[in-house]
């Protein structure tokens, strides 16, 4: 018998481009001139998210939204990732994907509408913070709070998307869904790979191995070789990647992207290596169950994404401390100032209680409204109607 | 050495009780018997089925002009998903085994006719297979899935409730929506399906609103709901096909397309004392029990009433209905606690209140699991039927 053991076989390598000085030893690794003006917008919208981040963790702690999640340590992923995809790819996501949306489009006010959920959310201020409707602006689905459900809607509509391209003239599209290997061992991620494969469905599952689920380290999520290694278990090529090199991040992408739309289309799976350098969410203090000096080392310098991209820049003369401190600053008013905006916007109307349910109102959600409004007519009082659009003539 | 010896002297004498419990689970029945209400339904007879095309002329919405064909529920099933494929490239159809014609050939000949592309096998995964359908439904196409068996329905559960059902309002303004998903599944009882293959779950998605829960009770009422569903519906839709009817329901259905629609109730009998409403495969068992009442008490005139949506389900002529008659009974193959008739039996006391001259009574499984043994115990009878219009005559 000739057993199959995991210690038998090696793990995965990463792929990365940048060294530990974040130079570019082999050029030849990037495939096509990206203008340097590309990579700055890179490197600024990396520094948007983060600094949007911790500006929205401060406005939780002060009560000025119920909810947030930080993205540091992703930002190479997220921004990079995004860069390498198409304006029609489809995109589904976990919740810690907001560089994706910034790179595809999102502009602050998009962010704190929805965060501050008011009458310009186009997510009609249903979901919880951070979870953001993008569908029609960065073509990304609603952000959902189940994790990995979102995994088997990207193979749908890559599937959706290799019918279109089957009438010629329709450029392919590929969908792309984002998770994080603590999603990856829901059943979801089992099925929709499965899938994906059968029926060959142009799809990049991205997985964005943090290192931490909530509070469960990856060393007590799986036992196996990480998230890449699955992929041979389905018949899907896989391959490993530094997140926190930017141009590994985008150079993986785009070759996994010109993959998927081989032969017809088919999936391909990329597991970006990271560290969750914030808490879980502002309802997590992760330093319950992590120490300080292993949250240091992922943000030092050398390993901060935003700071090895930094550090790339200013060797090229691109970028200075100047450069970046203005740009920060600049950014943090950005920030403040659409915040304080969203703020002050009304409330959805109250009938968004009611619609989108179905696609038309049922005669009994009809008589449920009606009843709704009885009450707050009769006891105005008790209900901060007018904090929504329309006060009581909006239900 | 032992010889084979000759069947034994004592089971050959057991003449009576052996030819009872021989053969119990054959198709063709002989009752000798003295029953005149737990009789097998004479689907061959009833006036539930058009059995000539000219009562097709009597039926609301059924069209009568042209040709008709004798089918039965998974011809007509089949009739319809064929018809849904060959009007729209959108249409898809999979699902585990549909590619030879499913374990019910109800999608017999369709890949044959509309390719692999449109038509195909997964592999047996029900939350893949519903989560991969809502990516795809959420992109344009309209897929029609088969979960095997009502059954096994669970694991595609989340995505049902947290994703389909939530879809469009979580997208919100961006109007992404799931409303091309049909979920097909056989359900009920056929006298041995035991545990597993019998279940009817219709309350369980009547719950979390988002989806439409249809269930046709013949051939003629399947394609056009069905076809409905596939193509007019805006919301995601369960259709669920009472599995005993595949082959014992048989009827002239019209050949051309049409549809009925969803949401609204059909009085299949009317009548002015009492107000039965049920669904599915029960609605044979009712109007038995109806005429042997009628017979029995005279001059009672019963109204028998299908759901076929059972949500969002017309509460308006419902609530008609019991107003003239001031009694109702509702009866459903699953269990009577939580069932579709608790919200029934709710919504008629809150609106007719002093209509009544009875109780609501609802007569449907006991609350246990259908054990193979005493399967026609626990589904609502004849006689179970027929006691309950003669209590809520006599009250």
């Amino acid at each position: 018998m000739e057993w199959e053991a995991p210690s038998n076989t090696t793990p995965m390598p990463t792929y990365s481009i940048m060294n530990a000085n974040n130079m570019i030893e082999d050029p030849t690794q990037i495939t096509s001139d990206i203008p340097v003006e590309d990579v700055l917008t890179w490197y600024k919208n990396m520094l948007t998210v983060n600094i949007m981040d911790g500006i929205m963790y401060d406005a939780q702690r002060h009560g000025r939204v119920s909810f947030y999640m930080v993205s540091a340590g992703e930002e190479a992923i997220m921004v990079g990732s995004a860069a390498a995809l198409a304006k029609k790819d489809v995109i589904t996501c976990q919740y810690r994907e907001h560089g994706v949306f910034l790179q595809r489009g999102f502009e602050l006010k998009d962010f704190m509408s929805q965060l501050a959920a008011n009458c310009n959310d186009p997510g009609k201020g249903r979901n919880m913070p951070v979870h953001y409707t993008g569908r029609e602006k960065v073509g990304v689905h609603a952000v959902a709070s189940t994790l990995g459900t979102q995994i088997p809607h990207a193979v749908g509509a890559g599937y959706a998307l290799k019918m279109e391209a089957l009438d010629s003239t329709v450029e392919p599209g590929v969908a792309v869904a984002y998770f994080g290997e603590g999603a990856a061992s829901e059943g979801d991620f089992h099925g929709a790979l499965n899938m994906a494969a059968m029926i060959q469905s142009p799809v990049i599952f991205c997985c964005r191995n943090n290192g931490y689920a909530i509070s469960t380290p990856a060393s007590e999520q799986y036992r196996g070789d990480g998230i890449a290694s699955r992929g041979a278990g389905y018949g899907i090529e896989a391959l490993r990647v530094d997140g926190t090199d930017i141009f590994a991040v985008y150079e993986a992408t785009k070759a996994a992207r010109r993959k998927a739309l081989e032969d017809g289309g088919r999936p391909i799976l990329l597991e970006f290596m990271s560290y969750r350098i914030s808490h879980h969410s502002t309802s997590d203090d992760s330093t319950a169950y992590r120490g300080h000096n292993e949250v240091s080392y992922w943000n030092s310098a050398q390993r901060n994404p935003i700071s090895r991209l930094r550090q790339w820049l200013e060797a090229k003369n691109a970028w200075s401390e100047e450069l970046d401190v203005q740009t920060r600053a600049q950014i943090r008013k950005d920030v403040i100032r659409e915040l304080s905006l969203a703020e002050k916007e009304k409330k959805p109307a109250l009938k968004e209680i009611f619609t989108d349910v179905y696609a038309e109102l049922t005669e009994e959600v009809e008589s449920q409204r009606q009843e709704l409004r009885e009450i707050m007519q009769k006891y105005p009082a008790e209900y901060d109607i007018n904090q929504h659009k329309g006060g009581l003539g909006g239900l | 050495m032992t010889l084979c010896r000759p069947f034994p002297r004592s089971l050959r004498s057991i003449d009576g009780l052996a030819a009872q419990f021989r053969r119990a689970y054959a198709t063709q029945v002989s009752t000798a018997s003295t029953r005149r209400l737990n009789v097998p339904i004479d689907f061959g007879a009833t006036a539930l089925l058009h059995h000539h095309r000219s009562s097709l002329a009597t039926a609301p919405e059924i069209p009568s002009d042209g040709p008709s064909s004798r089918l039965n529920l998974c011809q007509s099933v089949n009739s319809a998903l064929r018809t849904a494929l060959s009007s729209s490239e959108k249409v898809l159809c999979f699902g585990e085994d549909v590619a030879f014609g499913g374990v019910f050939r109800c999608t017999l000949g369709l890949q044959e006719e509309f390719g692999k592309e449109r038509v195909f096998n997964t592999p047996l995964t029900e939350q893949g297979i519903v989560g991969v359908a809502i990516g795809a439904a959420a992109e344009g196409m309209k897929p029609v899935v088969e979960i095997q068996f009502a059954d096994y329905v669970f694991p595609a559960f989340d995505q049902i409730v947290n994703e389909a059902c939530k879809f469009r309002y979580r997208e919100g303004t961006s109007g992404g929506n799931a409303g091309g998903l049909v979920i097909r599944t056989p359900c009920g009882g056929v006298g041995h399906g035991a545990l597993y293959h019998t279940q009817s779950p219709e309350a369980l998605f009547c719950h979390v609103p988002g989806v439409r829960v249809v269930m046709p009770r013949s051939p003629s009422q399947a394609k056009g709901l069905l076809l409905s569903a596939i193509m007019d519906c805006q919301d995601p839709v369960i259709f669920m096909e009472p599995k005993i009817l595949y082959r014992a329901a048989v009827e002239e259905v019209p050949d051309q397309a049409f549809t009925l629609p969803l949401g609204k109730a059909e009085i299949v009998k009317p009548g002015n004392d009492l107000t039965i409403v049920s669904y599915g495969r029960p609605l044979y068992t009712c109007l038995a029990a109806i005429e042997a009442a009628e017979k029995d008490l005279s001059g009672l005139r019963v109204e028998l009433i299908d759901l076929r949506t059972i949500y969002p389900w017309d509460r308006q002529t419902i609530l008609d209905s019991v107003k003239r008659t001031g009694r109702a009974i509702v009866v459903h193959e699953s269990m009577v606690n939580f069932g579709v008739g608790a919200e029934i039996a709710a919504t008629i006391q809150e609106h007719s209140f002093f209509s009544m001259k009875a109780p609501t009574k609802r007569i449907a499984g006991w609350t246990t699991h259908t054990g193979l043994a005493y399967e026609k115990y626990i589904l609502p009878d004849v006689t179970r039927i027929y006691d309950g219009i003669l209590k809520s005559m006599e009250y």
